[in-house]
C-alpha cells in the first residue's frame, strides 16, 4: 500500500501532498439557507478540484475503490483531474457508476472510499464525494456523450422501483445491448431520489438529467405501475415475455412509535412529511395543489437520528418553523446520520435534544396535536445492535409544545410484490430472500437488491447491489443457466 | 433527453384548462419526468347528476386487474394533487375503466370540467383490497350518494357469487340518485330514499335497514360504501343486531401504496393503512372520530385553493370574451 509516484502525472512529490490542505466544499451560508431549499454546498470550482486532485497519494493498492460498493477507480479519474482531463474523469467514473452526480452528493464517503483514503491516517482524506460531484457536474454541463451500447441479444429485462438500486440494473444492463424497462408506482422516476432527499441536498435537475442521460442510453420507464395490483411479477415473465426481472423496491413502509397520539393531526411519518414537500412540491402551495400544514411560527419535532430525520426537520426549518427540534433517544455519537449532515444542521440552528424520547403525543381535545410527553434517557449496557441501550430516566417526563411531530425512526419492507408473488422466499421480517453475491431470489429468473433485501440502507449501497445483480443478470441471460 | 422530445410529450399530456397553461403549465420543465407515463385518455365523460360524472377512461391494465371494492388514484397535471377515486367499473376487453367523480374541492371540480377527449396525466391503480366476495347468503348493499358507484360493482359480485342482493341507495334529493338503474339490475331488491323525500321515500338509508331487520329479514352481511356519517350510522345500527358489516373508508391518501402512512385509520384501537390493509374494514371496529378529524386536517388549504380556483375561472371567462376561439380551444 505504499504510495507510488510511478507514471504519475502529479507534479507535487508524495511528501508534500500531505502538506495541500484539504479544499473546502463552497456551501450556503448557514443563515441565508435556512430559509431556501436551494442546495446547500455549491460544488467545486476547476481550480479548487485541481488543487484538492494533487493531494491523492496515487496508493499501489487503492483502498478506496476496495471500500466502494460499486468499485469505482478512484486513483485513475483522481489522475484525469490533475491534468484537467474531467470528461475523461467522468467516463472513468461512468464505467462502474451510472449516477455520478447523485452519488457525489448523497453518499457516506467517511464509512466508504474517504473512510479508507490512506491520507486520513495523518491528515483529512482526499474529497472523492466532492470530486465525483465535480466532474459530474462538469460533464453534464459540457453535453454528455452517449457510449454506445453493445449490439442488441434480444432479452428482456423488467426492473421493479426506479430507485438507486433499479437505476443501477438498467444503465449497466441496457449498456449490455439487453432491452430493459423500469416500472415505478409513483408518478416521476427516482424512487427515494425524489420523494425522500430534499432538494436542498438533492436538487431534482440532478436527478431528471441523470435520467435524461439513462432515457438516451435506450432505457424504457414506466410511471404509475404497482408491480403486484397494476400487473404481477408472474405476468410479466408469463405474459410480457421478459427473460429476466429486478425487484428494488425499497424499504418504504414507514414505522410508527405506537404511543398514544400518534393518530393526531400534526403527526406525520418521515415519508408522509418529505413526499408532500420534494414529490408533490407542497412547499410551493398553492402553485401546486398538494397541501401542508403551515409551520410559518409553528414548533417542530422530529423523532429519530438518521438522514431521514435531518432531511425532514431541515425542510421544516426551511418552511418556516420556529423551534425545530431532533428528539434522539440515543447520544450524538450513536447518530446514524452524516457527520455533514449533522454539522449542517447545527450551523442551521436545529435544536438537538440527545437522549429524549416522547411517550405520547397531546392534543387539544380537537385532534390536532399541542405537544409531546418526553422522556430523558441514559445509556445502559450495549442491545443487540452493539449500541449502549438507552433507558428512560424515572422522573424526567416534560412536554415539548408543538404543532406537529415527523416520525423518522426507521421503514420496513413493503409486502406488495412479495405477497403477490408465489415463490418468491422472505425472512421473518418480510424482505425478499437473495444471494449476497448474485442477489439471485428463491424465484428463477426474479433478482432483487437493495432495501428491499437489507432493509434501510443507503443509495450507494443499493447501487451496489444493483451492479451485482446486473452482473448476474447478464449471465444468466448469456448462458440460460440459474 | 432533448427540448423538442420533451415538447412532444408536453402536447401530449393531459389538457388543462387554459388558465393553468397560462398561469404556470409552461413553467415547469419536470413535465419531461413524466414522459414515460402512458397518458390517460378521457374516452367518454357525462354527468350523472348534477356535480356527479362518470368517465370512461383508456387505461388497459388498469382494467384488466380491477376487482370489486378497489380503487385509482390520479393526478390531472403536473401541478396536481394526487386523490383517491372510486372504479365504478370497468372493461378488460376495451381496456376501460369508469370512475365516477363528485365535485367537492378544486382537484374534483377541475376534473369534472375535463370532457370526452381531454385526457389526464396520472392514473395508477387498481390499489387497497378488493371486497370479499362469496355465498354470504343475504347480502344488504348500502349506497351513500356517490359512494353507490363504489358499491355497485360489489353488489353485482356478490350476485354473481349467488346471494341475494337487497340494495339500500340514499341521497340528498332527486337529482342526487345515481346509478339507480344499474343496482337495479343487480339486486334481487332495490329499496331508494332521499333526505328531502323529492323522489321514492322519505328519510335516510338507515330508516330502509331498520325496516328490513323489524320485518325478520335475515342480513347475512351488509356493505356501507357513502359518505362517512353514514357508515357510522350503519355501523351503529348493525352493532346492536351483530350483523357483519363492511365499509368502505375514504382518507387523505398520497401514493396508496403503504408507502407514506397519511391514510393510517384505528382499526380496534391499532393503527391500519386504507391503501394496503383496506379500504373496506370491519364497521364494527373503526373509529369513525379519528377519520372526520383526520380528514379535515387541510381543511383551510383546500378552501385557499377553491377560492383561488374560482377567482381564476373569473379572470379565465372575462380572458374568454376577448380573445374569442383561442381559449376556447383545448390542447389536445
Amino acid at each position: 500500500m505504499s504510495p507510488t509516484a510511478s507514471k504519475s502525472k502529479n507534479p507535487v512529490s508524495p511528501k508534500d501532498r500531505m502538506k495541500i490542505p484539504r479544499q473546502l466544499m463552497p456551501e450556503q451560508p448557514a443563515d441565508v439557507r435556512a430559509h431556501n431549499f436551494e442546495e446547500v454546498n455549491l460544488g467545486y470550482s476547476a481550480e479548487l478540484a485541481q488543487q484538492e486532485a494533487l493531494r491523492c497519494l496515487e496508493c499501489a493498492k487503492p483502498t478506496c475503490t476496495d471500500n466502494c460498493p460499486v468499485g469505482i477507480d478512484v486513483k485513475e479519474f483522481v489522475q484525469r483531474i490533475v491534468i484537467g482531463d474531467f470528461l475523461g474523469a467522468a467516463a472513468k467514473i461512468r464505467e462502474a457508476n451510472v449516477l455520478p452526480a447523485i452519488t457525489g452528493r448523497v453518499c457516506p464517503q467517511e464509512d466508504q472510499c474517504e473512510g479508507k483514503c490512506l491520507l486520513s491516517k495523518k491528515v483529512k482524506p482526499l474529497g472523492i464525494g466532492y470530486l465525483e460531484r465535480f466532474v459530474a457536474d462538469y460533464e453534464q454541463r459540457m453535453g454528455t456523450h452517449i457510449v454506445p451500447n453493445a449490439p442488441p441479444t434480444g432479452k428482456k429485462v423488467a426492473v421493479v422501483g426506479s430507485g438507486p438500486s433499479g437505476l443501477t440494473v438498467a444503465g449497466d444492463l441496457i449498456q449490455k445491448g439487453h432491452r430493459v424497462r423500469v416500472f415505478e408506482a409513483l408518478h416521476e422516476i427516482g424512487g427515494v431520489l425524489v420523494y425522500g432527499i430534499p432538494e436542498f441536498r438533492l436538487p431534482k435537475q440532478i436527478v431528471r438529467e441523470q435520467i435524461d442521460y439513462m432515457r438516451q442510453m435506450g432505457v424504457e420507464f414506466e410511471t404509475d405501475v404497482v408491480v403486484g395490483r397494476t400487473v404481477t411479477i408472474n405476468e410479466l415473465l408469463e405474459e410480457e415475455g421478459y427473460d429476466a426481472i429486478f425487484i428494488g423496491t425499497g424499504a418504504g413502509l414507514p414505522q410508527f412509535m405506537n404511543i398514544p397520539g400518534e393518530h393526531l393531526n400534526g403527526v406525520y411519518s418521515a415519508n408522509e412529511f418529505l413526499t408532500r414537500i420534494n414529490l408533490m412540491k407542497a412547499y410551493k402551495f398553492p402553485v401546486y395543489d398538494e397541501p401542508m400544514l403551515d409551520l410559518h411560527g409553528k414548533d417542530v419535532a422530529v423523532i429519530g437520528g438518521g438522514n431521514t430525520a435531518l432531511d425532514a426537520i431541515r425542510s421544516a426549518l426551511r418552511l418556516g418553523a420556529r423551534n425545530a427540534y431532533v428528539l434522539y433517544r440515543r447520544s450524538e455519537a450513536e447518530m446514524p446520520a452524516r457527520a455533514e449532515e449533522v454539522h449542517h444542521a447545527q450551523q442551521e440552528g436545529i435544536d438537538f435534544q440527545m437522549l429524549t424520547a416522547p411517550v405520547e403525543f397531546l392534543s387539544d381535545g380537537k385532534g390536532w396535536l399541542t405537544a409531546a410527553r418526553c422522556v430523558r434517557m441514559e445509556l445502559g449496557e450495549p442491545d443487540a445492535s452493539g449500541r449502549r441501550r438507552p433507558v428512560p430516566k424515572t422522573g424526567s417526563e416534560f412536554d415539548l409544545p408543538l404543532s406537529v411531530a415527523v416520525i423518522a425512526i426507521g421503514t420496513t419492507a413493503n409486502p406488495i410484490v412479495q405477497s403477490t408473488t408465489p415463490g418468491l422466499d422472505t425472512n421473518k421480517r418480510g424482505y425478499i430472500q437473495a444471494s449476497e453475491e448474485t442477489q439471485r431470489t428463491t424465484r428463477k429468473g426474479v433478482f432483487a437488491g437493495g432495501d428491499i433485501v437489507t432493509g434501510a440502507a443507503t443509495v450507494i449501497l443499493a447501487m451496489g447491489a444493483g451492479r451485482r445483480a446486473a452482473k448476474s443478470i447478464h449471465e444468466y441471460l448469456t448462458t440460460g443457466v440459474w | 433527453m432533448t427540448e423538442s422530445r420533451a415538447r412532444r410529450y408536453v402536447t401530449q399530456i393531459t389538457a388543462p384548462p387554459l388558465w393553468l397553461r397560462t398561469q404556470s403549465f409552461r413553467r415547469h420543465s419536470s413535465v419531461s419526468l413524466s414522459f414515460g407515463a402512458t397518458v390517460f385518455k378521457i374516452i367518454h365523460a357525462q354527468f350523472l347528476a348534477p356535480g356527479i360524472k362518470r368517465f370512461v377512461i383508456e387505461a388497459p391494465r388498469i382494467a384488466r386487474k380491477q376487482k370489486p371494492g378497489q380503487f385509482v388514484i390520479l393526478r390531472i397535471y403536473e401541478e396536481g394533487e394526487r386523490i383517491p377515486v372510486t372504479i365504478e367499473n370497468s372493461d378488460p376487453e376495451k381496456g376501460t375503466i369508469n370512475i365516477v367523480v363528485q365535485s367537492a374541492g378544486k382537484t374534483t371540480t377541475l376534473l369534472n370540467s375535463l370532457n370526452t377527449g381531454d385526457s389526464i396525466l396520472d392514473v395508477v391503480g387498481p390499489l387497497g383490497k378488493p371486497s370479499e366476495i362469496r355465498n354470504y347468503g343475504t347480502a344488504v348493499v348500502v349506497g351513500g350518494g356517490v359512494g353507490t358507484a363504489m358499491a355497485y360493482p360489489t353488489a353485482a359480485a356478490l350476485k354473481r357469487a349467488g346471494n341475494r342482493v337487497i340494495s339500500i341507495v340514499g341521497a340528498r334529493n332527486k337529482e342526487l340518485v345515481i346509478l339507480e338503474k344499474e343496482m337495479r339490475a343487480v339486486s334481487d331488491a332495490l329499496l331508494v330514499t332521499t333526505d328531502d323525500g323529492s323522489y321514492a321515500d322519505k328519510g335516510f338509508v338507515t330508516d330502509k335497514l331498520r325496516q328490513l331487520i323489524d320485518n325478520g329479514t335475515r342480513i347475512d352481511l351488509v356493505v356501507a360504501v357513502g359518505p362517512i356519517v353514514m357508515m357510522k350510522a350503519v355501523s351503529e345500527l348493525t352493532r346492536k343486531e351483530h350483523i357483519h358489516t363492511v365499509v368502505s373508508l375514504n382518507p387523505i391518501m398520497i401514493d396508496g401504496t403503504g408507502m407514506c402512512g397519511g391514510c393510517r385509520v384505528l382499526i380496534d384501537g391499532k393503527s391500519e393503512f386504507a391503501c394496503v390493509d383496506g379500504p373496506e374494514f370491519d364497521g364494527h371496529k373503526v373509529d369513525f372520530g379519528v377519520l372526520v378529524q383526520r380528514n379535515a386536517m387541510y381543511r383551510d388549504s383546500e378552501q385557499k385553493s377553491m377560492e383561488e380556483y374560482k377567482r381564476l375561472q373569473q379572470v379565465q371567462g372575462e380572458g374568454n370574451e376577448m380573445c374569442g376561439a383561442t381559449s376556447g380551444a383545448r390542447q389536445r
